[in-house]
Parts: structure tokens; C-alpha cells; sequence
């Protein structure tokens, strides 16, 4: 007898479709829900569609320059944009992003520039940006532990004693379903229930961790496993901008006035390659790409905007044209830019300075200097 | 600076993946002199990893494909040209100011340079290892000894890797006397010389290096490159228009084939029989096979069921696995207790003939795995010598050409070869009525000093009985 035929079949497929919160759908019809009200202006509505674009030709052009070896590697966002600029533009001033190294829409909403995340997979720089400046920290690129270190930000800002006013700023944790396999993630759940933390997980499950399908992750939807730890968890159509801008508006509002953790899961899709380094042929029927392409968050936003009269084709002309020059502004800036010296390797190693790393430094100086004298 | 006039931009194949040391080109999607704009797709290619497309770093107009469809390239490899003055200007800035900032920003440190954008004649410069080409053999730039004789630093860039000169000869496993001689000329130019039946051994080239340009073998077609030829003794046809007759230099496999059979032809005492067989049982277990575990990741095919029927032959008979030899106290008949099995493959290069080392000891799904291996490999050019040697008995698939027979010649060294027609749907008496069978001839020829018309007739016989009913490859076997 085997396993499965003891326990019975997967929760996912047994229980009906799980509760997904949706206000657009791929049809860029408007919908209602009860618990997500959400009014927004058609200049909102339109800078909302500005962001999507931008992003997925950043992320394109991104993609090209690794093709033709100006970047080390880089992993793309397609058909995640609705999910990151819908948290994103969720976010206010104090908030506090802990991202995974796709968070590249997020990026664009906390302002990061574009040509500083070119930098990091060019090598050049570890990142460069400032975190406390952006309310978002750096990529981390190892699988999950950004929820643990988002976590503990998130119950420091709790013992500040600012959860409550105006000046109180919540905590989002960005990671996928494959990184809910992890001890890390499960980890930073037990602490952000049990403390209470104001902290919200923002998981996009994009269906695939590399070659992995979401059923060798986990046998019921993934919001459920909120549950088990103690604190609300839902599903939301991660395609859908306005749906992602709502709930996570919710759940980063629950976490600064002090009612602890969310786990949001948005339901969405990876349209690339894990990252350009592998093949996603090998491992996915293209039926399945395509039956995805029918839900781009891109597209139904566009839909609404033309059905209901809030854009015409001059809009959405000049929105083109903006993203192909930003692209085009950053493919040159990308191509420009300098090697680091190698002297601020140094630099960011530890907040102040360390005698141990003064000497490190002072030897790597001298043998620097070495190549000076032997060129003259 | 002064800008020079028209200064094509090279694109050498980046590392898309991680550490890959090399890719094949898959297909071009551009030819000389389209237009291309930035980030469009010039080239599929195929690496360890995964096959990708290659979005084009410039826009301008494409002067020159520096690498062939099939072939496999190593990165950091010129693969393509482009002239930026061919197309829009817009680009034109972006490949000059990174080596700019990065001489402004590091004065004396030693520098690694930007990969990707530089002009043919550019110095040697050394990659960064984590964008681009990776680090090339050789290139490591070592800080300089402080020793006595005080070699000046600029020694290393001689062990720098100098910009590729013109691509080298197409990956044929051809043997080259010598080694050298071997005329240079880019794979373009090879192809077109090769169109127009110019042997470009014949051509002095003017390009750089003495590499030979397509205006050298457009005038050696026409007759007009006086005093260049280098071999006057292999006087050629001036080409008027529509030439009568076509003289091609004979020579690589077409050479080593013809001297082959005719050898054999000539020593070994040929007879051929033949035998037409109800293959349609074997054609079933082809597709069942198919769908067995064991056979998921190789290719079956009714040749597969032929070779093991042939070796289940020789394993009966072994006298036809065997060479003729004159030795020092006269001739012998040397049998073989191994089978090294011959597959006659067509190749771009011509009949090209891989073997199956020691087949008697492949299990079925191993001998599947060997055949599609060797067969790949030659077809790709990839075949070594090694694998082209030392056979003992030969199968050779005429069928693919959609024929039903031939008269093999030997190989040389061998006592027979069976060639396999091709399988077609035919009337034929089954179980005592007329039906529609799947039907194939099959023919064997042997050298006639080692191998009576009994001996080849039982197993030609055999083969076909296990043809006919494979089950007999498991009672013979």
C-alpha cells in the first residue's frame, strides 16, 4: 500500500476552489467583494497601468542584457507584475520591505533605481542602495530567510511602541511557495504568531520553485497554512492589481495598529524562466503558459481602463513610449557603468569600523600599491 | 579619436547560463545585410542548459555571420557583425563610454575591463569573471614578481587571448596531413566556395592574416585572379556561363570511401544474396518497445531489431565475423570472438561508417544508446577515429533512402555486410491468404574466400527469421 492511498487524496484537489479575492477580472470586468472595498480615481487607476508597463519592460530589457552577457544572471518578473504593484503601491512611508531577488516591481514602488538592481547582478555592486532610506532592504537571495529577518525588524518596530500611531510602519515579507518548504519561513510563522508581530507575508506563489511543481510543496492551498499557526491567512488573485492592492492595504493597516501577522497568498504566475539560467521547457507543458497568458494582469488593467472610457489610445501610446525610453536610459546606464574600486569592499563589511579589517585593508592598500611600482 | 569609418561591432557569444565554456548554433534568424535593431532575436542556441535566443546588442546592418548553423562555439567566440553606421546612430555612443568610466573611476588599480563591446582590432583585454565570457585559459593576470630580470608587466598581454581571427575549419573529424595547410577563410565564405565548386586551396587570400574574402573566390570563379593559383598542375574549368561539366577536387571522405571500396572490390570476391521478409511482428515490438521504461530516453527503431538480429547471427555462426589475412607463413582466416558492428551513416561530409565496439556484450537498451550516440555523433562530424575503426561486420540502411535493395561492397577487413531496404506496405501471403504486411528486403554480401554461399545463406536466413518473428532473437539468444 502506498502513502498516498493511507492518507487519501491532496486537500487541493478534494475542496472546491479555494476563496480567491478578486475585483478585476482577466476580463477587466469590476467586481465587488465584501471585506475589500477599494475606490480608486481613474488617475489612479492609470498610474497603476504605468507602473505594470514599466516594470515588464524593465524586466525584459533586464532579461536581453543577460542574453547578451551583461549581466551575471537575473530572474524575472513576468506575470508577477499585478501581484508586486499592487503590494507595492499598498505600502506608505514607514513601511519596511524585506524582498526576495524578484522583487523588482517592489523596487520600482519604494523608488529603487532600476540601474542599482542591474548593478548587483552585473556584479559591480552588492545592491547600493540604502535600505532605511527606501523602506526596503536588500535581495537576499537565499531561499525564505528574509521572513526571519523581517520578523525580528518587525517585532523591534512592536517594542519601539509605535504600532498604534501615525508614525507606526509595518513589515512585508516577500517570498514564493517554494520557500514555504523551508524551516525559515515556518520559523519567522511561530514567532510572528506567537508575538504578535506587525508583520505581513506576502507570498506569490507563482506555481513552479525552478522545476518544482506547488503540489511537492504543500497538499493544501498554501493561505491555510496560516491557520496552523495561529493568525488570518487568504488567497488573492495575484494577477489582479486592484485585488493586491486591497488586501495587502488591509493587512499592512491590521499590522500597524497591532493586530499581528497576515499571510497573503497571491495566486499568480511565472511566465519566464525561473531565473535566465534555466529551461522551463524541460519541466512545463507550454498548455499551461497559455492557458496563464489568458489571465495577464496587464491586459485586463488596459480592458477596464478602455471599457469604462478612463484612457485612450494616446495614454496608452505615451506609456509605451515612456517604458521603451526608460529602458532604453537604463541599457545605456547599465553598459556605463564603472567597475568598483576595490578598496570599498571594505566599506559595508560592518557598520563601524573593526580593527581586524583596518589591518585587512591597509594589506589589500599595500599590494595594490605593489602593481604601481612595478608598471613605472 | 578619430572615429573610424564604418567599424563593425563584434558580438562574441556570452556565458548565458552560469559557467558554460561553449554552445551550439542552432539557427541563425538574420543574414548578412538585414537590418537589426537592438534586442532583436539574431540567434537560437543551444547549450548544456537549455536552448535560448540571443537578443542582438546593436542595431545597425548585419556585415558578417562568424559562426554556422551546427556548429559549436566556444563563449567569449565573434559570432556576429554588425555595421552601426548601416542603421540608426542611436546606439552608437553606448559602446564607448564604459571603458571611459571605468579608466575615470580607477586610475592605477589594476583594471578588468568591460566585456562585449569591442571592435575587431581592439587589444586583448581580460574579461571579468561574472559577467560575460569567463575567465579565459591563460588569461589571468598574475601581479608582477619583483624579481631581477624585471620582465616589464606588458609581457602578460602576449599571453592574452588575441582577438579570434578567422573561425577555423568546419568541426569534420576530416584527417589533415600534416595538419597545416588548411587554406583560412570564415565559415561564410567556406560555404559559398564550396556552392560555386571553388577549391579554395587553390586561392592566395587577401583578407587579414591572408585569410581568404568572398571577392577572392568570386574572382577565382571567374577565371580572373591571375598568378594566385598555387597548384597550376590541377588545371581547372574556366567557368563560362552554365558550365557543361563540373570538376571537383576529390578528397577527405569522398577520397578515403572511393579508395576504400575500390580496394575492396578489387581483393575480395564479392556475392551478394538477398531475401524479401514479413517484418510486420518486428514493426509491433518497435512500439512496444517504445513504451517500456527501459527505452524511455533512446530512440528505437527497426534498425535497432536488425542489429540484434545480426548479432544473434554472428553469435550462431561466427566464420562470418571474420578477416582475411596474409600473413608472413601464408594466408589465414582470423574469426573474431568480438563484434565491433559497422553503421553506415550518411553525413554531410558523405558515408561515414561509426562502429559498435564489442556489440556481443550490449544489452538491448545499451545497443539502442550506442547506435543513436554514434550515428548523432557522426552526423554532427563529432565521430573519432576511434569510433570510425576496427569493425568486424557491417549494417548498412538503405532503406532511408527510400530504396528496397543494393549490392553492398565490404568493408575492408570485413567478411560481410547487410543492407536493410526499406519497410513498405505490400501484398502478401499470410497464414495462406493474401494480406497487406509490412515488408522489407534484405541483403547480404560476403567475401567469398572465407564465406561459402551455405554459410551467408543461413545467415541471411536467420536474420530473417528473426525478423520475421522476433521472439526467435530470445530462443537463439
Amino acid at each position: 500500500m502506498t502513502i498516498d492511498s493511507v492518507r487519501g487524496a491532496p486537500d487541493t484537489t478534494e475542496a472546491a476552489e479555494p476563496e480567491l479575492v478578486q475585483l478585476l477580472t482577466p476580463e477587466g470586468e469590476r467586481v465587488e467583494h465584501p471585506d475589500y472595498p477599494l475606490d480608486l480615481s481613474a488617475e489612479e487607476v492609470r498610474d497603476l497601468y504605468r507602473d505594470l508597463v514599466i516594470v515588464r519592460r524593465i524586466d525584459l530589457e533586464s532579461v536581453a542584457l543577460t542574453r547578451q552577457g551583461e549581466l551575471g544572471i537575473w530572474a524575472s518578473l513576468l506575470g508577477q507584475e499585478a501581484a508586486q504593484i499592487g503590494s507595492g503601491r499598498a505600502l506608505t512611508e514607514h513601511d519596511m520591505v524585506f524582498p526576495t531577488y524578484r522583487e523588482h516591481g517592489v523596487a520600482w514602488c519604494r523608488n529603487v533605481e532600476p540601474l542599482n538592481l542591474l548593478g548587483l547582478f552585473r556584479g559591480v555592486n552588492h545592491g547600493g542602495w540604502d535600505p532605511a532610506e527606501h523602506g526596503f532592504h536588500l535581495y537576499t537571495i537565499v531561499i525564505g530567510s528574509q521572513t526571519l529577518h523581517a520578523t525580528g525588524y518587525a517585532m523591534g518596530v512592536q517594542r519601539d511602541g509605535v504600532l498604534g500611531t501615525p508614525s507606526a510602519g509595518a513589515t512585508i515579507a516577500y517570498f514564493g511557495d517554494g520557500a514555504t518548504s523551508q524551516g525559515d519561513v515556518n520559523e519567522s510563522f511561530v514567532f510572528a504568531s506567537v508575538f504578535n508581530a506587525p508583520i505581513v507575508f506576502f507570498c506569490q506563489n507563482n506555481q513552479w520553485a525552478i522545476s518544482e511543481p506547488l503540489e511537492r510543496q504543500t497538499r493544501i492551498p498554501l493561505y491555510k497554512r496560516a491557520q496552523g499557526f495561529g493568525f488570518p491567512g487568504l488567497r488573492v488573485d495575484g494577477n489582479d492589481v486592484f485585488a493586491c492592492l486591497a488586501v495587502t492595504r488591509k493587512a499592512l493597516e491590521n499590522a500597524r495598529t497591532g493586530q499581528g501577522p497576515t499571510l497573503i497568498e497571491a495566486f499568480t504566475y511565472r511566465m519566464g524562466a525561473h531565473t535566465t539560467t534555466d529551461d522551463p521547457t524541460r519541466y512545463r507543458l507550454k498548455a499551461e503558459e497559455e492557458a496563464w497568458k489568458l489571465k495577464d494582469p496587464i491586459e485586463r488593467v488596459k480592458s477596464y481602463l478602455v471599457r469604462n472610457d478612463l484612457a485612450d489610445s494616446g495614454f496608452f501610446d505615451k506609456v509605451e513610449d515612456e517604458a521603451k525610453q526608460l529602458s532604453r536610459e537604463l541599457r545605456e546606464a547599465c553598459l556605463a557603468l564603472p567597475d568598483p574600486d576595490p578598496m570599498t569592499m571594505f566599506d559595508h563589511v560592518y557598520a563601524e569600523r573593526h580593527p581586524l579589517m583596518t589591518e585587512e585593508q591597509e594589506q589589500f592598500a599595500a599590494y595594490l600599491a605593489s602593481f604601481e611600482e612595478e608598471s613605472k | 579619436m578619430v572615429t573610424p569609418v564604418s567599424q563593425p561591432k563584434i558580438f562574441k557569444l556570452p556565458d548565458v547560463g552560469e559557467g558554460l565554456t561553449e554552445a551550439e548554433i542552432v539557427k541563425w534568424h538574420v543574414q548578412p545585410g538585414d537590418t537589426v535593431e537592438i534586442n532583436q532575436t539574431i540567434v537560437e542556441i543551444e547549450t548544456a542548459k537549455a536552448i535560448v535566443e540571443l537578443p542582438c546588442p546593436f542595431e545597425g546592418v548585419v556585415t558578417e555571420l562568424l559562426a554556422t548553423e551546427g556548429e559549436t562555439v566556444d563563449v567569449g567566440k565573434p559570432i556576429i557583425s554588425v555595421d552601426a553606421d548601416g542603421g540608426g546612430s542611436v546606439a552608437t555612443p553606448v559602446s564607448e563610454p564604459p571603458a571611459q568610466a571605468a579608466a575615470i573611476k580607477q586610475d592605477a588599480v589594476p583594471r578588468v575591463e568591460e566585456p562585449g563591446m569591442v571592435s575587431p582590432e581592439a587589444p586583448p583585454k581580460r574579461q571579468p569573471v561574472l559577467v560575460g565570457y569567463g575567465v579565459k585559459e591563460g588569461a589571468t593576470k598574475r601581479r608582477p614578481r619583483k624579481s631581477a630580470n624585471g620582465a616589464p608587466p606588458h609581457a602578460q598581454q602576449a599571453q592574452a587571448p588575441a582577438p579570434a581571427p578567422a573561425p577555423v575549419a568546419p568541426p569534420a573529424p576530416r584527417p589533415q596531413p600534416g595538419g597545416t595547410g588548411l587554406p583560412l577563410a570564415k565559415p561564410p565564405v567556406r560555404k559559398m566556395a564550396k556552392d560555386l565548386g571553388v577549391d579554395l586551396a587553390t586561392i592566395t587570400g587577401t583578407g587579414p592574416q591572408g585569410s581568404i574574402t568572398r571577392e577572392d573566390v568570386l574572382a577565382a570563379q571567374a577565371g580572373t585572379q591571375a598568378g594566385t593559383q598555387v597548384e597550376p598542375q590541377a588545371p581547372r574549368v574556366p567557368a563560362q556561363a552554365g558550365p557543361r561539366e563540373e570538376r571537383r577536387p576529390v578528397k577527405g571522405v569522398r577520397k578515403a570511401t572511393a579508395a576504400a571500396m575500390s580496394g575492396s572490390a578489387f581483393t575480395a570476391p564479392h556475392v551478394t544474396e538477398f531475401l524479401q521478409v514479413d517484418v510486420t511482428r518486428t514493426m509491433e515490438t518497435v512500439k512496444r518497445l517504445r513504451e517500456l521504461p527501459e527505452f524511455a530516453d533512446v530512440k528505437v527503431s527497426p534498425l535497432l531489431l536488425v542489429a540484434r538480429a545480426l548479432l544473434t547471427a554472428v553469435a550462431r555462426h561466427p566464420e562470418v565475423n571474420a578477416t582475411w589475412a596474409d600473413g608472413p607463413s601464408g594466408a589465414e582466416i582470423v574469426v573474431k570472438r568480438y563484434v565491433n558492428l559497422g553503421i553506415a551513416a550518411a553525413t554531410d561530409r558523405g558515408l561515414i561508417v561509426p562502429k559498435v565496439k564489442e556489440a556481443q556484450d550490449l544489452d538491448l537498451p545499451g545497443l539502442a544508446r550506442a547506435l543513436g550516440e554514434l550515428t548523432e555523433k557522426a552526423r554532427a562530424g563529432k565521430a573519432t577515429p576511434a569510433d570510425l575503426s576496427d569493425g568486424t561486420i557491417t549494417i548498412t540502411n538503405v532503406g532511408v533512402f527510400g530504396v528496397d535493395t543494393g549490392t553492398p561492397i565490404l568493408t575492408p577487413g570485413e567478411a560481410a555486410i547487410l543492407a536493410f531496404g526499406q519497410i513498405r506496405d505490400m501484398p502478401w501471403v499470410h497464414e495462406g491468404e493474401l494480406a497487406i504486411r509490412k515488408v522489407t528486403t534484405l541483403s547480404l554480401s560476403f567475401d567469398h574466400r572465407i564465406v561459402d554461399g551455405e554459410l551467408g545463406s543461413r545467415v541471411l536466413r536467420d536474420v530473417g527469421d528473426m525478423l520475421e518473428d522476433p521472439i526467435r532473437m530470445l530462443a537463439w539468444s
